[in-house]
């Protein structure tokens, strides 16, 4: 039996590095090529030598699939495709194509530049592994090659996420990298359609959270900022600059509108302001509302929202300043965080999660003192509110998207070990499906039973048609009798004489014969008009013929009496049939064998 | 009929050639056309060389309507020429002309019934046979009652029902659905066709019920669309069509998703009794509500939408399900967790405010049992928060519409739900925030909203919508409060509102009024603070024209209405301003009983004694002074004039009076005052004397001619609420202006000429009065028409000289007919909001250029605004424009009333002076738009042959007092 193999080399039974090889129909697909964000070593990036020791990926991989620029997902590309060397094409949706240079060339400048690591890849590095990239569009299907084919679905998540399907012969696979199925206010909830694949590789991140409606969170965070304005207060809001950042500019720039807001709201410049543009570019990709009114105006052309300067921190009256980094760890957020800190009318909202160690992550849990370099403290006297806004499927989102898509099979990645085993359990026991959960390294082997097509000559297709019943049903199997040729690597099933045709051969004839014991006591000829009389009361509906030769011709079987001159009592029946005729034949022989009825 | 005419015509006229065409009636003319039309389609299809050319005459000979009598002639050459035609897209064709025809009025299908089953028969393109079933089912639907086509029909679909072609399977299915009964099995079939022998007698629902697993989706839509059709003629559906259709909606294809999900419906209403299902007890109606709540979350947005509409009809469904439908059972960890609403809901009544401030106060609680939690099969489960929060938004307006509905049945899911509502105020479609804040509306009488709730609502109130402040205003009119901190709140906001949009100034105001009205109890402690009056000292008196104090008040004084010990706090600067707003805003500031204010209190008692019985006995004296005026038997009788005169004062001042009755006065009076004006008219000696003698007494009567022609324009069209009857008698007293300026024409006028036109056309009108209101004629014994119609033959004969002659002395006899009041009369009103023509300030702008002026409008008892109502802008050069607004700009805040918010394009060449132009609202009408006029024909494209031009009347009623306002275009600077 044919079988498709999973196996991570990151991500698996892990949140972070994804990197997942599927081997389908002989074809290798590498899907994602991620970093780790925790690791400074070699761990930092999967482990390429699982494909091959020495060498180039070349020749093992047929193509490799991206589905959206976090760098989790992207961040090791250039060291595989340029340092451990791999030349097949890359797979992205355009405005990932678009996106993912940067955060590669941001990421790069921080680790090389900042932290002076060596043995990096360089720009032009990223330069050329873009050149490699082939961009793929929505619901698009792409021919990799003959016979491996794929396909972009929508996926939330930020700005160019994709699930891909991926399709050799029968046999697909889906990889949904990162998805949401719940809109936000600038991107759309993924969508599939019932594409019944063998393998769903879906991500798990939220597998054990049912999420609230995301309303209360905005209408929250909109009242906070809406108050703190008002009171002529100053909000900064530290953030990372791609996804999150753009859906509350979005969402603060609606409210602004609406409410006929004058405060202004700034946005620090940099690595964002290309984003934004790119934002404003690819509207086909954000939800209904953006992509039906950009016509009047682009919302990603914000009217209220305005480039950052350093000098404003110090403007008096109210504004809103989202600043770069999300953690208020460094940077500018930082800077302004201690401008504002002092001031009880202030206000800060950290939309994420703040990692340990952080000064996010210490005002969060209500330190009202902070330590900053050089002796000196800070006193925190402005208001610290959280705000979750998070695009990832929770796991009845996770659900639902197997609900669209229906597939055979399902296989877990990107979460954590004991939350993946909860939603394992989940997805079996309300599906009734195999689930699995690799770990890295592990592979998954599962068999698939796919159909082969075969093609089939017209004429015994009608001559089917016209034998059976009106209409044929698709849900119920009908046997045929045809021919299967198999040759130039092609299937075809046809009649059988033009199979003899076709290979110029001659038909043989294959002719059974038997003989039954009788006995009866009357002449030959009386035997033979018993028999004959016999056949006709039981086979109703059959050409039964008495033939002058003294034989009985049962439509193509015939039957004959001979008798011994020592016993004139046991009479030979001599039944002779055709191949094509043996279920009659075998049917007319034990018939016989049972004897005559005495009443005849 | 007409060669009888003619030679009367060369016998009385032979003289005068001229009148031919005007003893042609329109109808005779027709009628002659008719033979040359079938047989021009005969000649066309004949000369038709090629297919193209075949198809070409039969597009082009669908435009045109076909008479009843001719139809069938016109059938049987298009049966003719089907018969002899190879091509498949003519023979489709004349096939779908078969259908349209048997749809004529008039026409009776039956016949074509045999033609069309046996070319069924023969046809092999499956294309053709699909569209000949549809011509069938056409015919089916004209001829309900008749049993046997019926029955030979259905066995029509039955035999094609197994045809390869989908059209063809569909189009069958289609048949049975809309001809299938339940009750009959189909036995026939089985006897007369001799393959179906061996299959048991089948009902058409098990048959319909096969083709639910047909290969083909569009076949399986079909079958479930005509299951539906089925159960809406009244046939009860089987128990295992429901199990059936559920299956049907986990289909591949979103149509026949869509279709399943409809078909479910039936059933809530089908089966309510409980029925036992494996182990456990569900109802069926619970069952199925949560099916479709499982689709809401469908793939695809069209059967979201659907879904989630039908939600919001199942209000049998029991409490505990519906209430799951707001939960989504939150968990986080594996650890139960408290929605945002909980935890709102929870900080306030400890006592404290939601600040969110504590990071994590969102924390999960306890742990949730693993194997509990089942994530997707909890069927209604969150159903509305996903619909709520769905990507598109006809799927979130669906979602309120159906909270609503079903908030309005159920008061503690109405409670529940609240939150989610107030959710989509902040949604990012201004649509859907609209339609939630109306939903909170029709729910808040069994609401009380908290304090934490108001606040959310009331941050709406800064919207930059003028639609969504005005909505929630009118939600406020409706609210229930909790505390006197809301009322305080709730002021607070709208006097914020009230200082950032002053044009909301009286959408702020109405609401106060209802605010207080609704919570004097509330309001009552606050009243000291709300009017910063103190025990100790006096407070100095605030400005009365500062419309956020006027808003103040307006709360107040409608509290104290229902409160009688809140005047006691009242300083005395309030009682004068009282007594000044309640004559100013008299509509928004309630009747006081004040201590020590006599006149007050004294008008008040009157009033409210007469209130009760006042309406009855304006009604009685309305009825009175209608029989008083019905005593007149002739126009001519002495001290008529006088009686009407007193009569028609008496009905304006009684509709002045009694504003329920306004409509019905001014109706009487002005029907009243066209009697008066033609009794006037024709008392006049002048009829005795030479036509030169009398030049001035005629200007007098043509200009009442005129004057009476406006009234009943005015009189059919402004007011609504009439009956045919009434129409009749305006249309009467129509014709006998029409008949007063006919004789004056004829009198001044030289030549017979011109006459002949007008009398034709005065006769056509007489005739289409006898049309239109045949079954009113009984009512109109001795009247004006009814004689005129007893004339008839003579004044269609005679010359038009005579004819002015008979109509002279008709119209001196003719009666007077009484006219009899409907139910109820209302009369359209629009008042002009804004502009307010008070402003001094001229709106400046470049010669040349545009300017836009808003106008606000209500307009009431207007039937269609979008349609009749215009505005007209009068420049002071007599240059007059009429716009058409937008039929978005019209918007409906409740029945009857109707609200105009439109922008006026104004351009001029430059003036020297500011000077005032005039913009009011028309009626425009149209004696065709009547609401007697006849039937549409069936024919759609068939515009162009109809006589409706012939006698078509436009104008335009003013409905309102013009406003003026202040322009000053400049010449532009170069």
């Amino acid at each position: 039996m044919p079988d498709i193999k999973v196996t991570p080399l990151g991500a698996g039974q892990d949140v972070g590095r994804s990197c997942i090889l599927v081997s389908i129909g002989g074809k290798n697909i590498m899907l994602d090529c991620g970093m780790h964000m925790g690791y400074n070593d070699d761990r930092r990036f999967p482990d390429f030598s699982y494909i091959t020791q020495n060498g180039r990926l070349t020749d093992y991989l047929d193509c490799v699939i991206i589905s959206h620029f976090h760098l989790d997902h992207c961040g090791a590309l250039p060291y595989m495709s340029e340092m451990v060397g791999y030349d097949g094409p890359i797979y992205m949706t355009h405005p990932t194509k678009a996106i993912c240079p940067i955060l590669l060339e941001d990421f790069r400048k921080i680790t090389v530049d900042k932290k002076g690591e060596t043995n990096f890849f360089t720009s032009q590095m990223i330069k050329d592994c873009m050149k490699k990239v082939v961009p793929l569009n929505l619901h698009q299907t792409v021919q990799v090659d003959d016979e491996l084919e794929i396909k972009a679905y929508y996926a939330g998540h930020v700005l160019g996420a994709a699930m891909v399907q991926i399709k050799v012969g029968s046999e697909s696979v889906v990889y949904t990298g990162d998805y949401n199925m719940t809109p936000d206010r600038h991107l759309g909830a993924a969508w599939i359609d019932k594409c019944r694949p063998d393998i769903l590789i879906t991500e798990s991140t939220y597998a054990t959270t049912i999420r609230d409606s995301k309303r209360c969170r905005e209408r929250d965070f909109l009242k906070k900022v809406h108050e703190s304005i008002e009171r002529g207060g100053k909000v900064l809001i530290p953030v990372f600059a791609l996804g999150r950042a753009q859906e509350l500019c979005i969402l603060l720039e609606t409210f602004w509108e609406r409410m006929n807001l004058k405060a202004p709201i700034y946005f620090s410049t940099g690595l964002t302001e290309k984003a934004n543009h790119y934002y404003k570019l690819f509207i086909t990709w954000t939800n209904q509302k953006i992509r039906k009114t950009f016509v009047q105006r682009n919302m990603f052309e914000f009217k209220h929202i305005k480039a950052f300067d350093r000098s404003y921190a110090d403007n008096p009256g109210p504004m809103v300043v989202f600043a770069t980094p999300g953690m208020l760890h460094a940077g500018q957020s930082l800077q302004i965080f201690k401008k504002w800190a002092g001031n009880e009318k202030n206000m800060v909202i950290m939309p994420g999660y703040c990692v340990q160690g952080t000064v996010g992550h210490k005002i969060l849990n209500g330190q009202k003192k902070l330590e900053m370099e050089g002796r000196a403290t800070l006193e925190v006297k402005l208001q610290v509110e959280y705000m979750s806004f998070s695009a990832h499927a929770d796991a009845k989102g996770i659900m639902q998207l197997i609900r669209m898509a229906e597939p055979h099979n399902i296989l877990l990645v990107h979460g954590e070990a004991k939350k993946m085993a909860f939603l394992k359990d989940k997805i079996e026991q309300e599906f009734n499906i195999s689930c699995y959960m690799p770990a890295n390294g592990e592979t998954t082997t599962v068999t698939t039973n796919p159909s082969v097509p075969v093609d089939i000559s017209l004429n015994l297709l009608k001559r089917e048609m016209a034998l059976g019943g009106p209409l044929p049903d698709p849900k119920r199997p009908r046997t045929m009798h045809g021919t299967l040729i198999m040759k130039d690597n092609s299937l075809r099933l046809v009649s059988p004489e033009q199979a003899l045709k076709e290979l110029g051969l001659s038909e043989h004839q294959l002719r059974f014969t038997c003989r039954v014991h009788l006995q009866d006591p009357h002449s030959d000829t009386d035997t033979l008009s018993r028999i004959y009389s016999h056949l006709k009361s039981v086979l109703k509906g059959y050409a039964v013929q008495h033939l002058p030769d003294s034989t009985v011709m049962v439509e193509s079987i015939v039957l004959k009496v001979s008798s011994s001159a020592e016993e004139p009592d046991l009479k030979v029946v001599l039944l002779s049939w055709c191949f094509q005729d043996e279920e009659l034949g075998s049917f007319l022989s034990t018939l016989l064998k049972k004897g005559l009825p005495s009443a005849l | 009929m007409a060669a009888h005419l003619k030679k009367r015509v060369y016998e009385e006229f032979s003289k005068v050639v001229q009148q031919l065409p005007h003893e042609e009636v329109p109808a005779k003319k027709l009628r002659l056309t008719k033979p040359s039309k079938s047989a021009a389609l005969h000649i066309d299809l004949c000369k038709a060389t090629n297919a193209t050319d075949a198809l070409q005459y039969l597009l082009n000979f669908a435009r045109k309507p076909v008479e009843a009598e001719s139809v069938e002639g016109v059938v049987r050459i298009l049966l003719e020429h089907y018969y002899k035609e190879v091509d498949n897209s003519v023979r489709l064709k004349i096939a779908s002309l078969l259908g349209l025809l048997s749809k004529t009025a008039g026409f009776s299908p039956d016949c074509i019934v045999d033609d069309v089953i046996s070319t069924l028969n023969n046809d092999k393109s499956k294309q053709v046979l699909a569209q000949l079933l549809d011509t069938l089912l056409v015919i089916g639907t004209q001829l309900p009652e008749n049993i046997a086509v019926t029955q030979r029909l259905i066995d029509v679909a039955c035999k094609h029902l197994n045809s390869t072609f989908f059209g063809v399977r569909n189009k069958c299915l289609q048949l049975l659905g809309c001809l299938g009964t339940v009750d009959k099995p189909l036995t026939k079939e089985s006897e007369t066709g001799p393959s179906a022998s061996a299959t048991p007698p089948r009902d058409v629902p098990s048959l319909i019920s096969d083709y639910f697993s047909d290969q083909d989706p569009r076949v399986r839509t079909a079958a479930i669309k005509a299951m539906l059709q089925l159960h809406e003629r009244g046939m009860k559906l089987q128990q295992t069509v429901y199990n059936q259709a559920c299956k049907l909606l986990s289909d591949d294809y979103e149509q026949v998703r869509s279709a399943a999900v409809q078909m479910v419906w039936p059933f809530l209403m089908a089966f309510i009794v409980p029925i036992p299902s494996s182990n456990e007890e569900i109802r069926l109606v619970d069952d199925s509500f949560g099916k479709i709540c499982h689709m809401v979350s469908d793939g695809s947005w069209v059967v979201r939408v659907q879904a989630a509409k039908l939600l919001g009809s199942m209000q049998q469904v029991s409490p505990h399900f519906l209430e799951q439908t707001l939960d989504k059972k939150l968990m986080s960890d594996l650890r139960r967790k408290r929605t945002a609403h909980e935890r709102a809901k929870e900080l306030y009544t400890s006592g404290e405010f939601s600040s969110g401030r504590r990071w994590a106060d969102d924390a999960p609680k306890e742990k949730v049992d693993t194997s509990g939690v089942n994530l997707i099969d909890s069927g209604a489960c969150g159903a509305f928060v996903h619909g709520l929060e769905d990507e598109m938004y006809e799927v979130r307006i669906a979602a309120v519409e159906a909270l609503c509905s079903l908030a309005q049945a159920s008061p503690s899911f109405a409670e529940k739900c609240l939150d989610f509502l107030v959710d989509m105020f902040n949604d990012e479609i201004e649509e859907v925030r609209l339609q939630s804040i109306h939903a909170l509306r029709q729910i808040s009488t069994n609401i009380t909203l908290r304090e934490d709730q108001l606040d959310t609502v009331l941050a709406v109130l800064e919207d930059s919508s003028r639609d969504i402040r005005e909505a929630l205003h009118e939600l406020l009119c409706y609210a229930n409060v909790s505390t006197k901190e809301c009322i305080q709140l709730a002021l607070l906001e709208l006097l914020k509102n009230l200082t950032k949009y002053p044009t909301d100034r009286n959408s702020v105001w109405k609401c106060l009024k209802f605010l207080g009205a609704r919570h004097p109890t509330l309001v009552l402690p606050i009243v000291p603070e709300l009017l910063s009056t103190h025990p100790y000292f006096d407070t100095p008196e605030p400005d009365m024209d500062d419309p956020a104090y006027i808003a103040v008040l307006v709360l107040v004084f409608n509290a104290a209405k229902s409160c009688p010990t809140m005047p006691a706090l009242f300083s005395d600067h309030t009682f004068r301003h009282y007594a000044y707003l309640r004559d100013s805003l008299s509509h928004l500031v309630p009747q006081l009983r004040l201590p020590g204010r006599k006149q007050v209190a004294g008008t008040s008692s009157e009033t409210s004694g007469v209130g009760a019985g006042s309406l009855e006995s304006a009604q009685h004296f309305l009825q009175e002074s209608l029989a008083r005026v019905s005593t007149l038997q002739n126009l001519d009788s002495p001290g008529a004039q006088e009686l009407l005169h007193f009569t028609i004062r008496d009905l304006q001042r009684l509709g002045e009076l009694q504003t329920d009755l306004a409509g019905s006065a001014d109706f009487c009076a002005t029907y009243l005052h066209c009697q008066l004006l033609l009794m006037k008219a024709l008392q006049e000696k002048l009829w005795n004397m030479a036509v030169p003698l009398c030049l001035k007494q005629n200007a007098m009567a043509s200009t009442a001619a005129q004057q009476i022609l406006e009234e009943t324009y005015k009189l059919e069209f402004l007011y609504s609420g009439l009956e045919s009857r009434q129409v009749a008698t305006i249309h009467n007293v129509r014709l006998q202006a029409k008949a007063l300026q006919l004789i004056l024409i004829a009198r001044t006028k030289r030549g017979v000429e011109p006459l002949l036109a007008l009398c034709e056309k005065f006769l056509q009108e007489v005739e289409a009065f006898q049309r239109l209101f045949i079954t009113e004629l009984p009512h109109f014994q001795d009247s004006f028409v009814e004689k005129l119609l007893e004339l008839m033959p003579r004044l269609v004969a005679c010359k038009p000289l005579d004819l002015v002659k008979i109509l002279q002395t008709t119209l001196r006899q003719s009666r007077f007919i009484h006219l009899k009041l409907p139910e109820q009369i209302h009369r359209a009103l629009a008042t002009i909001i804004e502009p307010t023509g008070e402003s001094d300030n001229p709106l400046r702008f470049t010669s040349g250029l545009v300017v836009a002026l808003d106008i606000d409008a209500t307009l009431e008892h207007v039937q269609e605004p979008q349609t009749v109502v215009k505005v007209q802008v009068l420049y002071p050069d007599g240059q007059s424009h009429i716009i058409h607004p937008k039929p978005g700009d019209f918007r409906t805040p409740g029945p009857g009333r109707v609200r105009l918010i439109t922008q006026v394009y104004l351009s001029h060449s430059a003036w020297t002076e500011p000077c005032q132009i005039e913009v009011r609202l028309l009626l425009a009408y149209s004696s065709s738009s009547s609401k007697l006029a006849a039937p549409k024909p069936a024919w759609n494209e068939s515009m162009e042959g109809l006589p409706t031009s012939e006698n078509l009347i436009e104008g335009t009623i003013n409905l309102s007092k013009p406003v003026k306002v202040f322009i000053m275009p400049k010449p532009a600077r170069r």
